[in-house]
C-alpha cells in the first residue's frame, strides 16, 4: 500500500525536472523534451488522483493529454526543423528573432 | 510490500532518467533517458490500475513521440549543447529554484496532506471500461481531438516543408 501523497511526490519532482531543464538547457530540442517531462509529471498526478477518488474521468483526460502532447510535439518539431533551416543552429541563446 | 518494492524500483528509474536527462549534454542521451522516464511511468500507472493509460503510455509516448523526436535529431545532426552566458545565468537560477520547488513540493505533500493509502491496482482502468467513458460521456471532447491532429499534421507538412518563395527564387537565379 502506497499513500497517494509518494504518487504526488514523484510526480512534483519530474515536474521540477522538467521545468530546470527548461530553464538550463539551451538546446532547442532538450527543451522540447523537457516540456514533455513536465506533462508526464501532470499526468501521473491525473492518473494517482483517479485512483485516490475512484473517478475514471483522471484517467480519460490523461487520454486527451496525450492527444494534445502528441499533437505539440509534431508541430513543435516542425517549428524546430524550419528554425534550424534558417539559422543553422540549435542554440536559443542564437534564435532571438520571431521572424523565420 | 510488493507494491511498495514495485514504487520504489519505478519511482527511481523515473527520477534517475529525469536528472540524467538535465545532466546529458548531447540530445540524443537525452531523448533515450526521456524512454527510460516514460517506461518507468508506465510501470506506476500499471500499479495503480490504469492498464488502458500505460500501454497508451508505451506506445504513443516511449513510441511514436519519441520515435520523433530521437528522428528530429539525427535529421538536424544535433552536437554537444555549447556553453553560453545565458546558460551559466540559468544554471545559477534553475537549479536552486527546483531545489527550493521540490522541499516545499515534499513538505506540502508529506505534511499537510490528508490522503489515504490506494491499494495495487484498487481502481481498474481496462480498454473497456476507458472506451466506454470516451464513447459515451467524453464523444465530443474526443471527436475534437481528432480534428486537433489533423490540423496538427497540416501545420507540421505546412512548417516542415521548403518554403515556396525561396525554391522559386532559387531557381530563377
Amino acid at each position: 500500500m502506497v499513500p497517494l501523497s509518494c504518487y504526488l511526490l514523484l510526480s512534483g519532482v519530474l515536474f521540477a525536472c522538467g521545468v530546470t531543464g527548461f530553464l538550463i538547457k539551451r538546446n532547442i530540442i532538450a527543451i522540447f523534451m523537457s516540456i514533455e517531462l513536465m506533462l508526464n509529471g501532470v499526468n501521473l498526478s491525473f492518473v494517482a488522483f483517479a485512483a485516490q477518488w475512484g473517478a475514471l474521468s483522471g484517467q480519460v483526460f490523461v487520454f486527451f493529454v496525450m492527444v494534445v502532447a502528441a499533437a505539440e510535439a509534431a508541430v513543435g518539431l516542425a517549428i524546430i526543423i524550419a528554425v534550424f533551416r534558417t539559422r543553422e543552429t540549435l542554440n536559443v541563446d542564437y534564435v532571438n528573432l520571431l521572424k523565420l | 510490500m510488493l507494491h511498495l518494492l514495485l514504487f520504489l524500483v519505478f519511482g527511481f528509474a523515473c527520477v534517475a532518467g529525469a536528472v540524467n536527462l538535465l545532466v546529458q549534454r548531447h540530445p540524443i542521451n537525452s531523448a533515450l533517458s526521456l524512454v527510460l522516464v516514460m517506461g518507468s511511468l508506465a510501470g506506476e500507472y500499471l500499479l495503480l490500475g490504469a492498464e488502458f493509460v500505460a500501454a497508451i503510455q508505451v506506445i504513443v509516448y516511449a513510441g511514436a513521440i519519441m520515435v520523433l523526436f530521437v528522428f528530429v535529431i539525427m535529421l538536424l545532426n544535433a552536437g554537444e549543447e555549447e556553453r553560453t552566458p545565458g546558460s551559466r545565468v540559468a544554471l545559477v537560477l534553475g537549479l536552486p529554484g527546483m531545489l527550493i520547488g521540490s522541499v516545499l513540493v515534499a513538505w506540502l505533500l508529506l505534511d499537510r496532506s490528508p490522503t489515504r493509502a490506494v491499494a495495487a491496482g484498487a481502481l481498474k482502468g481496462d480498454p473497456q471500461t476507458i472506451g466506454w467513458l470516451l464513447f459515451h460521456n467524453y464523444l465530443l471532447p474526443f471527436e475534437v481531438t481528432s480534428i486537433l491532429v489533423l490540423i496538427a499534421i497540416m501545420g507540421a507538412v505546412v512548417l516542415a516543408s521548403q518554403p515556396r518563395m525561396d525554391a522559386s527564387t532559387k531557381k530563377e537565379g
